[in-house]
């Protein structure tokens, strides 16, 4: 992970982190999206874990995370996807992301141990903020998975140092309060942001939360190391999938087409923000 | 409230984590942390402060109309030909059941706060009308979550939110129940962090609500010390209550918790039996594991996906319960066990038949376990159960299920 984000400094753009649920709308369908990720352009790769009650997230993931547990997804499954993935692609960042509860049932030793294997090289687990970092925080970066951190704006600066103390990889910039798949916040503020965090931290700033086009990709990556783009390839998925909900010959070339586009915005965010 | 823990206590928790045990902590996204911590303060300043308790008196006393009774039901005992009856009257309270202590208490740390706006989430509808009741009492707006089963079930409450000026939003995801809405609660919280406070009814959630939330109805146990040390010059045998999220029942066993030869039962809904899936019994039936910002006992499969529970009574269709019952059941300080919908039901109708009170559906669980306990006990011996709702809001299940029109 630390290389591919200082491979992407040296060629001054930001990263595109890209996220699927996995098992979103089938195992096979999900796997065959996530391995066209890469060439598509994604350059890190979020890829979700169902649960039944995801607080944090807006209505489109949550039906994302119902269509995977209905097709049969669960935590098992989701490493077993990363590990097919593994077997085609060395390079690309996995980050998992999603809730505590399917983890702490899975054990946690065990679920490191797994996922270790499985070439997950971070996690972000939304319902575990810093005060619970014995949880699973501590032992994972004790077995080298990285702890991926989210800021929002009511991180103020007292704040920061106590989210940041036990993170790496990358720090995810929630770029407003609210749910996942909310409208995009204005890009001044988030440039603000970004350099409120960076006089806290030397760990790359990603920044996800209402980012949906390309033009917003260009827009949030002009200030931050990393856009991430979830609820849009999820909605994406969505719109391509048959009324009872299966997948159809368009859902892996829908996203992969998004993500060409997104792919695009970041490599001009630092173009145009050096005009 | 604010009594020092003593040592050998187990009445000292949580710690300054949040936790009882294993169980309750802070599991919540970051945006919510801020907004924990600052309710964690004002807590402890609160609670300290003798203006503060003494405006909760006031309105206890003016306003709810403590203390509630404690009623000694002669003719049930005489029925039942065992152990002596007792039932603390929380159904007599303003809007009808206990939940009005605990809104009452947070509403004024809300204004202490300096928030504008007051969400909740509602099973039964018995907290959302006492948090409507409150919104209403000091001029905040409300919103209301409620699942959608629930908004259909308890239509009577769903009314009187709106008359009291709440916004009730039925919310479908899932089986449309109490875990449904506490999620949409927790989504408008982590929308609206500034202006928003979030009135959670049960003793569950994050910390501190657990803890406030037991403080907020420890009221219920302190005065029924003091009332049944007045009527009977001793402590009660057995102390019973049902189990939800389990704040009627923590506010009633807290003040007895440090008293040995006091009996605690919680009483979860069996639903229509363990066996399946249709029960809301997490403590009998489940297995650890994190929901809703605290680790307690949860319905869940195997692989950590929560369960939707079932319960004839809204209110306890809950597929957790409050952290501080699963540490006191760990311990073997409390037990808990299973009633099933048509004992309640019975229970519910004995009730009415032999007292003139209509319970609600969830202490006609409690009930239905001290119909089961009192004929095994000795007459010298005495039972104190929480009844903590009037069943007016449940005359058209019951209706329903008896095959009575209304």
């Amino acid at each position: 992970m630390d290389k591919r984000f200082a491979d992407l400094k040296a060629e001054n753009r930001p990263a595109l982190v890209t996220y699927l649920m996995g098992g979103d709308p089938d195992f096979d369908t999900s796997l065959s999206i996530m391995n066209a990720l890469p060439e598509a352009g994604a350059d890190v790769i979020e890829l979700g874990m169902a649960f039944s009650d995801p607080m944090a997230d807006g209505p489109a993931i949550q039906m994302a995370g119902q269509r995977a547990l209905k097709s049969g997804m669960t935590l098992k499954r989701t490493l077993e996807m990363a590990r097919s993935f593994r077997e085609h692609d060395d390079d690309t960042p996995i980050v998992l992301m999603g809730y505590y509860n399917p983890i702490y049932v899975y054990g946690v030793d065990r679920f490191l141990d797994d996922a270790l294997e499985a070439g997950i090289d971070g996690l972000i687990v939304v319902d575990l903020p810093p005060e619970m970092d014995d949880e699973l925080c501590v032992p994972a970066i004790a077995k080298g998975i990285n702890f991926i951190r989210l800021a929002t704006p009511t991180t103020d600066d007292k704040r920061l140092p106590t989210v940041l103390r036990n993170t790496s990889g990358f720090v995810y910039y929630v770029s407003m309060t609210g749910i996942t798949g909310s409208a995009l916040p204005d890009p001044s503020l988030v440039s603000g942001a970004v350099q409120r965090i960076k006089g806290h931290t030397d760990l790359p700033i990603c920044v996800g939360f209402g980012v949906k086009t390309a033009e917003h990709a260009r827009l949030i990556g002009a200030a931050a190391d990393g856009v991430v783009v979830g609820t849009a390839i999820v909605n994406q998925i969505a719109g391509s999938l048959t009324r009872d909900g299966h997948a159809t010959p368009d859902t892996a070339t829908s996203v992969t087409t998004l993500v060409r586009g997104l792919a695009t915005g970041v490599r001009q965010a630092r173009l145009v923000a050096a005009e | 409230m604010n009594q020092t823990p003593k040592l050998n206590s187990f009445r000292a928790g949580p710690d300054e984590d949040g936790r009882f045990g294993i169980f309750g902590g802070r599991f919540v996204a970051e945006t919510l942390m801020p907004l924990i911590l600052d309710l964690q303060d004002e807590w402890d300043r609160a609670k300290n402060d003798p203006a503060f308790r003494a405006e909760l008196e006031h309105l206890g006393t003016h306003y709810i109309g403590r203390p509630s009774p404690l009623y000694f039901a002669e003719r049930l005992t005489a029925e039942l030909g065992g152990a002596k009856i007792y039932f603390k009257r929380e159904e007599l309270n303003h809007t009808g059941s206990h939940k009005i202590n605990n809104c009452i208490g947070q509403i004024l740390l809300a204004k202490r706060m300096g928030k504008t706006r007051i969400i909740a989430e509602t099973g039964a509808g018995q907290h959302g009308v006492a948090s409507a009741t409150v919104a209403a009492r000091f001029g905040f707006p409300c919103v209301v979550y409620m699942g959608a089963t629930d908004v259909e079930r308890q239509a009577p409450n769903v009314f009187r939110m709106k008359l009291l000026g709440a916004e009730v939003v039925p919310v479908t995801a899932g089986n449309g129940t109490l875990k449904d809405a506490m999620n949409e609660a927790l989504r408008d919280w982590v929308t609206n962090v500034d202006s928003t406070y979030y009135l959670i009814g049960t003793a569950a959630g994050p910390h501190p609500y657990p803890e406030l939330v037991r403080d907020f109805q420890s009221v219920i146990g302190q005065e029924t010390r003091e009332q049944i040390l007045a009527a009977e010059g001793r402590l009660p045998d057995l102390v019973i209550a049902a189990v939800g999220g389990g704040s009627n029942a923590i506010g009633i066993f807290h003040p007895f918790l440090d008293d040995e030869s006091v009996r605690i039962v919680g009483v979860e809904a069996g639903g229509k039996g363990l066996e399946g899936d249709e029960h809301c019994a997490s403590i009998t039936a489940g297995s650890p594991g994190v929901l809703h910002g605290n680790r307690t006992y949860l319905l869940q499969d195997g692989d950590g996906q929560i369960k939707e529970g079932h319960s004839i009574s809204a209110g306890l269709d809950y597929p957790g319960i409050g952290p501080e019952h699963s540490w006191l059941n760990d311990i073997g300080r409390a037990e808990y066990v299973p009633i099933m919908d048509h004992e309640a039901l019975e229970a519910f109708q004995m009730l009415t038949r032999i007292e003139g009170i209509i319970p609600a559906l969830e202490p006609s669980h409690a009930l239905a376990e001290v119909i089961k306990r009192a004929p095994k006990m000795d007459k010298d011996q005495i039972i104190v159960m929480n009844l903590s709702g009037r069943g007016d809001k449940d005359i058209f299940t019951v209706g329903k299920i008896l095959g009575m029109g209304l």
